[in-house]
């Protein structure tokens, strides 16, 4: 195993991607996530890594598009308001079916927003974000650990899927120092036989695109997509549950509202109330079917997240009905505080009769 | 009935060059994207790259450039074709590697991502067909209409006053010192392609020294936009559009190699 | 000088009939068919042979559709 080291999740996430072999990173600055761009500016260099600092994300993701398409395992990360802007881009690149790594260090919206954490950005990333049909792979860290972890896994599972795929994380973890441990990464190999590196004599010219004029032809193309996304949902539903074995009420967290939750978990267990946590580490696919599975057994579920209330819809699909689903909420950059929450828990509680 | 003339003793001289894959251009009788699309794959051909060349189609009546270009190819999205570009450029920066933009592509939705990339340097030929309308969508407006060019967004004639000046395009991007060899030429005379060949194997070439931007800004014509017949269009090209956009050379700082 | 002796081979079927070659051959050899391919285009052809193997009309052909010839050299009348 390699050493220890002490790092702040946006660091750990460059570092990270180095470690799995990237060969090129285009961005543009944005709080919360700049010292990405600075931390690759200063190391890509030395691994040979391409790094090139964009006019715009409308240009990064547009870079992407064109290093992905020449078969080249390349990402970006940005925060909100510029994710926004790539939104184009990414249609593109899934329907151009083309691998890639997409970082989206949420921060607080709509609009210019704030800089502060949010987790407003679930529906645009697993709900579409740009136009047609298509879907991320999305990936939610909750420690640094995790960021070098998924950081990896991001590139294997869109590179395997010829998909993009996206960490959405916010800026609480971004800025986060923990200590992180990079595992030795083997590249499971990569076919890019259909990427652009200059026709041979051997082979039909290759393109990249994602324009299909004749209904019919675009059709195949997006049941091909539907194919892959479904062959996604059989191999890559991730998710880790905390105490669920004994559970009454199931929390549903990801990213920084899984940690606070796994802290009001430990206020009403030592109240006397038995709860759970599930966290999906794989926003799309969903883990829909352990939440099926565990509305047989448990009273209630209760969503917390940095939002309105958006993966609260997925969690009421997965329940189907059979329970009843609270929610709490915080907008806006502002985080709530684990006895806030509990508080919420218990009145929830009493509500469905617990 | 044509005359039937024997090709006994005779040397072919010209023919349609092979990195032009054997399909019939979806284009309209006489646009010029058909002669901007061969000479640039006569360039490929003549040079011997087509092994190292990557094209970038736009958004715009060559969306479909991938069908008749016997090279690797990308389709960017509309405008962003210099992006695009720059990502394929800077991991393999032996490549050669071009976009081909029409007025509307290059310089009104995708006016910043050329800027940049020819701000930047970028090792690269940037292929541009002005014909002063959006060909694709129907004959609206461009960035590069001319004052009192009727299009169907501006039925009466562009007005400065609405719709602001045609934009030049090679005299903007001659002033970044990103760019290493600027010209504009046309494809409507013989002579004249000729020397947009010229200029195109220029640009090309240009790449190997690894010393800024090739923008070549082909005036072009839309025979069917322009609701002329293709002979009409060329003269109108001539005594129209030259006049607002000169053909020749914006900056060279290549020759002296 | 002896004049130069040329000829041209329009591939028809894929000729658009824009007029562009006829327009711009200084011998007038080239002309608009009677008859029409099967895409409906008056296409081009030599009507005369009066070819000089100038090039000019394979210059502005959108379509790449004609291949030029010219007399060897010691073949010249
Ligand atoms: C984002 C976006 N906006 C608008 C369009 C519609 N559109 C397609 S081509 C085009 C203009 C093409 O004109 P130009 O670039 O001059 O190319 P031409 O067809 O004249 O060669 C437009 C507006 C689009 N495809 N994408
Ligand atoms: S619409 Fe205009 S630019 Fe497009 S193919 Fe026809 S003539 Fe050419
Ligand atoms: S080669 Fe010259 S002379 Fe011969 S047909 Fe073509 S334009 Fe006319
Ligand atoms: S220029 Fe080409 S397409 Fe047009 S009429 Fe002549 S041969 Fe046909
Ligand atoms: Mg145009």
């Amino acid at each position: 195993m390699s050493e220890m080291l002490l790092m702040k999740g946006n660091e750990a996430m460059a570092e990270a991607a180095i470690r799995a072999g990237s060969e090129g990173y285009f961005a543009y600055p944005i709080t919360p996530q700049s010292e990405v761009a600075e931390y690759m500016a200063r190391e890509a260099p030395k691994h040979g890594t391409v790094f090139l600092q964009a006019e715009s994300e409308l240009a990064a993701i547009n870079m992407l598009y064109g290093a992905a398409g020449a078969g080249f395992k390349v990402w970006t990360s940005s925060s909100s308001p510029g994710i926004s802007l790539m939104q184009e881009g990414i249609s593109y690149i899934a329907g151009a079916m083309l691998p890639c790594v997409i970082v989206n260090v949420n921060r607080g919206g709509p609009g210019l927003g704030t800089i502060q954490p949010s987790q407003g950005d679930y529906f645009q990333t697993v709900k579409g974000g740009g136009h047609g049909d298509y879907r991320l792979i999305t990936l939610a860290p909750s420690t640094v650990q995790e960021i070098a972890d998924y950081m990896s896994l991001a590139f294997d599972l869109a590179w395997k899927y010829r998909n993009p795929a996206m960490i959405l994380m916010d800026g609480a973890l971004g800025q986060m120092m923990e200590k992180v441990q990079f595992k030795p990464y083997t590249d499971p190999g990569r076919d890019f036989s259909w990427s652009t590196r200059g026709k041979k004599e051997d082979r039909e010219s290759n393109f990249i695109t994602s324009l299909f004029i004749k209904p019919e032809e675009m059709e195949q193309v997006n049941l091909q997509l539907q194919r892959t996304y479904r062959e996604i949902e059989k191999n890559e539903v991730r998710y880790e549950t905390y105490e669920i074995d004994d559970a009454d009420l199931v929390f549903v967290a990801y990213g920084l509202s899984a940690r606070i939750a796994s802290k009001v978990m430990h206020i009403l267990r030592n109240k006397g109330l038995k709860v759970g946590l599930v966290k999906p580490v794989t926003l799309w696919p969903y883990p829909y079917k352990i939440l099926h599975d565990l509305a047989d057994r448990v009273k209630g579920f209760f969503v917390m997240e940095l939002n309105a209330g958006q993966m609260v819809e997925d969690v009421r699909l997965g329940v189907n009905g059979k329970k009843e689903v609270g929610f709490y909420g915080r907008m806006g950059g502002m985080i709530y505080s684990p006895e806030e929450v509990a508080e919420k828990v218990e009145a929830f509680a009493r509500k469905i009769g617990m | 009935m044509g005359i039937t003339v024997s090709l006994e003793n005779m040397d072919k001289i010209y023919e349609r060059p092979k990195t032009l894959k054997d399909q019939v251009m979806h284009y309209c009788p006489g646009c010029g994207h058909g002669v901007a699309h061969r000479l640039v794959m006569e360039i490929v051909a003549e040079l011997g790259i087509q092994e190292k060349t990557i094209g970038i189609a736009p958004v715009g009546c060559s969306v479909f450039a991938y069908y008749y270009m016997d090279i690797d190819m990308q389709e960017a999205a509309h405008g962003r074709a210099c992006a695009v570009a720059t990502g394929v450029k800077r991991m393999m920066p032996d490549h050669y590697v071009f976009t081909y933009q029409g007025d509307g592509d290059l310089a009104a939705i995708g006016t910043n991502e050329t800027i940049h990339a020819c701000n930047r340097g970028e090792n690269i030929t940037i292929v541009f067909v002005n014909n002063a309308v959006y060909g694709m969508t129907g004959g609206q407006m461009a960035p590069t209409t001319l004052i009192g060019q009727i299009t169907t967004t501006c039925p009466s004639g562009r007005e400065q006053v609405a719709n602001g000046y045609p934009i030049r395009m090679s005299e903007l991007v001659a002033q970044l010192p990103g760019t290493t060899y600027v010209e504009r030429v046309a494809v409507n005379t013989p002579a004249r392609v000729r020397k947009a060949k010229k200029a195109l194997t220029k640009a090309f070439k240009s790449q190997e020294l690894k010393k800024g931007t090739s923008f070549i800004e082909i005036v072009s014509n839309c025979p069917s936009n322009w609701k002329m017949t293709p002979v009409e269009s060329n003269k109108w090209l001539d005594e129209n559009m030259l006049p607002y956009y000169p053909l020749g050379l914006y900056k060279d700082e290549i020759s002296g190699e | 000088m002896a004049k130069v002796k040329g000829a041209v081979v329009i591939n028809t079927e894929n000729c658009k009939g824009c007029g562009l070659c006829i327009y711009a051959c200084p011998t007038d050899t080239l002309g608009f068919s009677k008859e029409i391919n099967s895409k409906g285009f008056n296409y081009s052809e030599m009507v005369q042979d009066e070819c000089i193997a100038c090039v000019s009309c394979a210059l502005v052909c959108p379509d790449a559709v004609i291949t030029v010839y010219r007399m060897k050299k010691d073949k010249a009348v």
